[in-house]
């Protein structure tokens, strides 16, 4: 049955994205803040909508009534009667821990960011464009049903903004699970608090009396209606701008209330905001080439105040169709193991359940996928990364108008200035981004890439800050174009016209990638049939019932698809090398990433390899997580967190996969 | 017979039910009931805000059963020379078979009003005694036909109705003329009557010589003593009398294996499993009910109604929920949601005098503007105490000193008596809805207490979905009340109706809505039934409700007792 029901979603969803989207248009909010006082906006009337079954209470009051619960009274007397503790001392930890995550939402606090962050947006944002269909929807969500915010996570703007726009329609403001990294930033963390965040620890596995706090003070909000609630599905900052993996921990416990039926209902509501330029860009990039993290702090955010003077383009955030739980659940959890037990036990979720909330985390990631806003300047990275180290200007925007035309046939979500000739476009991306790339004598160059053999470290260093950049916006157009480009590439790996083989090469690619990109669970045939549909629709490739054949036209196409995902084929090669000939006794994580780090550093100064992005951090450990996933690596827990030990035969077998095959460039086309 | 004073299309007496007189008000006719031979001045404008009725689309039953359209009776001359011989009177007659072929699920009587059933009993039998039935349903084994018992054809869910595709005869053996209380013991305070006796019968019966049984569902008038045990029943005043599995002492059961009963009269023992519970619940599916030894009580000396008004509804269940857990609860107690204390004011006669109508107005002043209630939340409970007149006064301020700590206000005798009067006539309501467009049904469940208010909640606000996406035009009615209470929950009763016009197959879009509502209660924690059985209408829901083995017990029962199913009404398994 379970089966039978993700396959269900999994149908629900496709038959959605093959026929031709139909999205809404935007509008842009920056235009009005532009022209009216920015202090009378924030001193407005507010009066959100509210949610039908809402009981008004004020945030002392919730915390009282969490700590009050059954359930979080509960595990103090569990706890207390294991430790030999008295409750009471367990309830002032309790207590503690509420004060420490509760929010404190408040007018002022909303009102000051309200003028604040108008006068910070305008400075840094050409444009903010909503869909104010997708608003008003959300609108009639929030007085019908608990309404779940769900946006993706690019940037510490993200709920800035989502907070900032709900304020200025007059919505009601969410409450927010954020880190609690931020408390370390004294003033901003309690601005923040007031504003509507509350914290949540990174890691409280362990800590039941901490879980079972923080999933009553969620779950209290969403039954009582008090505010929608927001959080990242993908958990933390996706410092490539490819969509992360979800997290499932908070999703299921704001579906818990109606899977034990104290809502009717839920809303999910996906949202999608993509920006033209990311405020952290170069900071990703050096994290993701090992340059720690400096910690959030408040002077740091000030330091921060020379990007003030910066240009950041345009912001677009498209509020997805809110999507109801019930429905989803429909057919599919009605008979759930909650009838028998007290609701305010604590309960492992069962097997179905959990199955059911990653298909839900998965198909709400793909509603986000499907909605972000692809700008020009994404088509032209990704041509910019397969012609390095320079490409003639004309011949660029040649190719990003051609891109184009391919990215909307694959359903990208793309905005195409208005009545802007393809030149005007393309250069007015490349002024945005001029930190990335330069116009030089009519050529276009990604800056300090030289593509040359025997560079200096610092050199290799350099270089790959510029590609990690340029390619964490050639990766927001991969999630449109995965499932096509699996198939391309499978074809070229195969060599082959028999399809049984293409699929299974097929399947190969799409399990080791499964990290790096969304794929709903369970469902490979789905979007093997997917991408075939799209390459046939473009005329790249026929398909019959034994045989793929590449067009002689699709050709072209092909090999730039396959070439738009080489990066992580080379990556993922390259550190199945590195794992069978270097790595000897278990290692940890950390031994992992610097000796890859050194042997591709090694690898890219002798200039045997030009894949500079098998140095970001983020794909090692996606790899890594790949290879466990495939039984190639062995995950072990020991006492100071985990270890690993490679499996050399099972690992031999696995390269063979990409070694053999990889190099061949050329397809094989079918005379047709 | 009793369709000669009983409706053949409706529910209750030919003689009773709600009209419209010629000054466009309701009426309720006759002079059975208290509201009989009263003006509903409100009725009309309710019919019309709250379901979207209009006087001037009606659609009437056909006045007369068409006996051309009944399926022909056929029945072996063998058999009818047996039966002959046995004296038990019997009859072909259509009327007689068709007033046998259902219950009142509302697609059974809307076949009456516009349609015909597919199969109906061959043949009506009334056996006169315990032996008469031991004869038919041997009979019955020897010429392999088919048995339904009848008692009072009160039946909610299918039960009744006859297997289409039943190729035996069908005999529906009507247990109306085995009525008598054949002996009282007052020592032990026990009765034993025959299984056909109707409830307002029994209670009369019993009432001369000073007792009563204190058992009083809903359907009383009509209802039999057999029908109580073979499904299961439950009273209204349960808290003090207990239900039918509390009352009863001892069971004599007809099946074709012979005759069940216990060697004795006692109040427990310990003989394994109990087998009066094969019994109670078996809905027809093992054979006949013909005599029950039932616990009897003096008639309490005296008798008070009440009812306390409460803010909002999640008030007045956390309120009954202390009165259970404090176990003082009153003989009953019955707690309505905001749109059927709406109801219930819709129901209200003409008043006498302007100082009544005064009267009416400064409560109302006093609950909504004094006490700040909000009219569209508040709730009601009613009350009923018996016992005697000291213990009751005592009682009755114990429990509206629990009723004020949720915010309860005394709403006074009146409100109660007549919350409880409604319960008998709201089931002709539903004939005058049929008349104009409206179809409804009730249904009930049983559920812990602490899901009460989620339940009741999801369940209402499924039904008003899933009207939106059948098509219905109009706002369904769509509410409940909680009627029973226990120690570890309560039993809810939800109303449902909906005006069909513009939808071209009402009953098919009514019964999945009602699918629907019971999947929502199984999801929600409730139970498949608390007292109105499984027939055939919830069968679909047993495996789940009982478990595999659960089931395979109960199917080993019935091979056991009744292998060849000449007790083939379908019930249940």
């Amino acid at each position: 049955m379970a089966a039978a029901g993700s396959s269900r979603l999994g149908a629900l969803m496709y038959s959605k994205e093959l026929i031709s989207k139909k999205r809404d248009e935007f509008e842009d909010i920056l235009e009005e803040r532009r022209q009216s006082s920015d202090l009378r906006y924030a001193m407005k009337c507010y009066s959100p909508v509210i949610y039908k079954g809402l009981s008004a209470c004020k945030p002392s009051a919730i915390k009282y009534s969490v700590l009050q619960s059954e359930q979080v009274q509960y595990v103090i007397k569990q706890l207390s009667k294991e430790m030999g503790e008295s409750t009471d001392i367990i309830q002032e930890e309790a207590i503690e821990i509420l004060d420490e995550m509760g929010h404190n939402l408040h007018i002022g606090a909303i009102r000051f960011f309200a003028f604040s962050l108008s006068k910070i947006f305008k400075r840094l944002f050409q444009r903010v464009c909503v869909n104010e269909e997708g608003i008003q929807k959300l609108q009639q969500a929030i007085q019908e049903h608990p309404v779940v915010l769900l946006p993706s996570h690019r940037s510490y703007i993200d709920f800035l903004m989502l907070s900032y726009l709900l304020y200025t329609y007059d919505l009601a403001l969410p409450v927010i699970a954020a880190g609690i990294d931020f408390l370390g930033m004294k003033i901003v963390g309690e601005l923040l608090r007031r504003s509507g965040a509350f914290f949540m620890r990174r890691t409280f596995s362990g800590n039941r009396l901490y879980w079972a706090v923080f999933a009553e003070y969620v779950k209290t909000m969403l039954r009582n209606g008090y505010a929608p609630i927001e959080f990242f599905l993908e958990g933390t900052r996706s410092r490539t701008a490819k969509t992360l993996t979800p997290k499932f921990g908070l999703l299921s416990i704001v579906m818990e209330p109606f899977f034990k039926r104290e809502v009717f209902d839920t809303y999910l509501v996906p949202i999608s905001i993509s920006y033209e330029r990311i405020l952290e860009e170069s900071l990703y990039a050096y994290e993701l080439l090992g340059v720690p993290k400096p910690k959030e702090s408040t002077s740091g955010l000030l330091k921060a105040r020379k990007i003030l003077s910066d240009n950041f383009g345009s912001i677009h955030v498209y509020f997805g169709q809110p999507v109801s739980l019930r429905t989803l659940a429909s057919g599919r959890i009605d008979r759930c193991p909650y009838r028998l037990v007290p609701r305010h036990l604590p309960q492992r979720l069962s097997e179905d359940i959990q199955e059911f909330v990653t298909d839900v985390a998965y198909k709400m990631e793909l509603l986000q996928v499907e909605n972000m806003v692809l700008s020009p300047w994404v088509l032209i990275a990704s041509v910019l990364l397969q012609n390095l180290p320079a490409i003639d200007f004309e011949l660029l925007v040649e190719k990003t108008l051609w891109l184009k035309g391919l990215t909307q046939a694959f359903g990208g979500f793309l905005e195409w200035p208005d009545n802007l000739c393809a030149n005007k476009a393309v250069t007015s991306s490349l002024a945005l981004h001029s930190n990335i790339v330069s116009l030089v004598n009519g050529q276009v160059v990604l800056n300090n890439v030289r593509m040359e053999n025997g560079a200096t470290e610092e050199l290799v260093f350099k270089q790959a800050l510029s590609i990690l950049m340029c390619g964490a916006y050639r990766n927001q157009l991969l999630n449109v174009f995965v499932r096509p480009s699996l198939v391309a590439v499978a074809l070229q790996m195969t060599q082959s016209f028999r399809k049984e083989e293409i699929y299974s090469c097929f399947i190969f690619l799409r399990d080791i990638l499964s990290d790096e990109f969304i794929f709903f669970p369970g469902i490979a045939l789905k979007d093997f049939e997917e991408g075939c549909f799209l390459l046939t629709k473009c005329d790249v490739i026929q398909v019959t019932p034994q045989e793929i054949l590449v067009t002689e036209r699709g050709n072209s196409v092909a090999v730039f698809l396959a070439a738009l995902f080489r990066p992580f084929m080379k990556g993922y090669q390259i550190i199945s090398r590195y794992l069978s000939k270097e790595t000897k006794e278990a290692f940890t994580e950390k031994q992992f990433i610097l000796g890859i780090r050194n042997f591709a550093f090694q690898l890219l100064q002798t200039g045997s390899t030009q894949c500079y992005e098998v140095l970001s951090s983020d794909l090692q450990k996606n790899a890594l997580a790949a290879f466990v996933r495939l039984d190639v690596v062995k995950k072990m827990k020991t006492t100071n967190g985990f270890t690993y030990t490679v499996n050399k035969e099972a690992l031999n077998k696995t390269a063979e996969m990409f070694d053999f095959r990889i190099p061949i460039k050329k397809l094989v086309t079918a005379r047709l | 017979t009793p369709f000669k004073i009983l409706k053949w299309n409706g529910w209750g007496y030919n003689d009773s039910k709600f009209i419209f007189n010629k000054k466009g008000q309701a009426e309720f006719t006759g002079k059975r009931y208290r509201l009989s031979g009263m003006v509903l001045p409100v009725l009309k404008e309710w019919m019309e805000k709250t379901l979207g009725a209009s006087l001037e689309h009606k659609i009437t039953s056909r006045a007369f059963l068409n006996t051309s359209d009944v399926p022909p009776s056929i029945v072996n001359e063998e058999f009818l020379q047996d039966l002959r011989a046995t004296k038990i009177s019997y009859s072909q007659e259509a009327e007689d078979r068709v007033f046998r072929a259902h219950g009142h699920c509302l697609h059974e009587i809307f076949v009456l009003r516009e349609g015909m059933f597919k199969r109906i009993p061959d043949i009506v039998v009334w056996p006169g005694c315990h032996d008469d039935v031991v004869k038919i349903v041997e009979l019955a084994c020897k010429h392999n036909l088919c048995i339904i018992p009848f008692g009072g054809g009160t039946s909610v869910s299918s039960a009744l109705e006859c297997p289409a595709d039943e190729r035996r005869t069908i005999v529906s053996l009507d247990t109306s003329q085995m009525n008598r209380i054949l002996w009282v013991d007052e020592k032990n305070l026990t009765a034993h009557i025959e299984a056909g006796i109707v409830g307002q019968d029994l209670e009369r019966q019993l009432g001369e010589s000073g007792y009563c049984t204190g058992h009083e569902p809903d359907s009383m008038e009509f209802s039999s003593l057999g029908g109580w045990v073979a499904t299961r029943a439950s009273g209204m005043k349960k808290n003090s009398y207990g239900n039918i599995e509390d009352l009863v002492v001892h069971i004599k059961m007809v099946t074709p294996r012979g005759v069940i009963e216990k060697s004795c009269q006692v109040p427990r023992m310990s003989t394994g499993p109990d087998i009066h519970h094969f019994i109670m619940g078996s809905e027809g599916t093992l054979g006949v009910v013909t005599e029950v030894t039932i616990k009897i009580r003096p008639i309490p000396e005296y008798k008070k109604y009440g009812s306390v008004v409460f803010p909002n509804f999640e008030r007045g269940v956390a309120c009954l929920r202390e009165i259970a857990k404090q176990r003082c609860a009153p003989a009953s107690v019955r707690l309505v949601d905001n749109a059927q204390f709406q109801f219930g004011h819709a129901l209200k006669p003409q008043v006498a005098s302007i100082f009544t109508s005064f009267l009416d107005g400064l409560k109302k002043f006093y609950i909504t503007k004094f006490k700040g209630f909000d009219p569209n939340e508040l709730c009601v409970a009613t009350l009923l105490f018996e016992g005697d007149r000291e213990k009751v006064l005592q009682h009755e301020k114990q429990v509206y000193d629990i009723a004020a700590k949720f915010r309860g206000l005394a709403a006074g005798e009146d409100n109660g008596q007549r919350g409880y009067m409604l319960t008998f006539v709201i089931a002709y309501l539903r004939d005058l809805g049929l008349d104009y467009y409206v179809i409804g049904e009730s249904f009930e469940t049983s559920v812990p207490w602490d899901r009460v208010i989620d339940l009741c909640r999801n369940v209402k606000e499924r039904i008003v979905r899933e009207c939106k996406e059948k098509g219905v035009q109009f706002a369904p009615l769509s509410t409940c009340r909680v009627t029973q209470t226990y120690d570890a929950g309560a039993c809810v009763y939800f109303y449902f109706a909906f005006n069909y016009r513009g939808i071209s197959d009402p009953v098919h879009v009514y019964e999945q809505i009602e699918r629907a509502a019971r999947e929502e209660i199984l999801a929600n924690g409730g139970s498949l039934s608390h007292h109105h059985g499984v027939g055939k209408l919830r069968k679909q829901w047993m495996k789940e409700s009982i478990s595999d083995v659960g089931l395979g017990m109960l199917k080993s029962v019935k091979e056991y007792v009744d292998p060849n199913n000449i007790f083939g009404n379908r019930n249940l398994l």
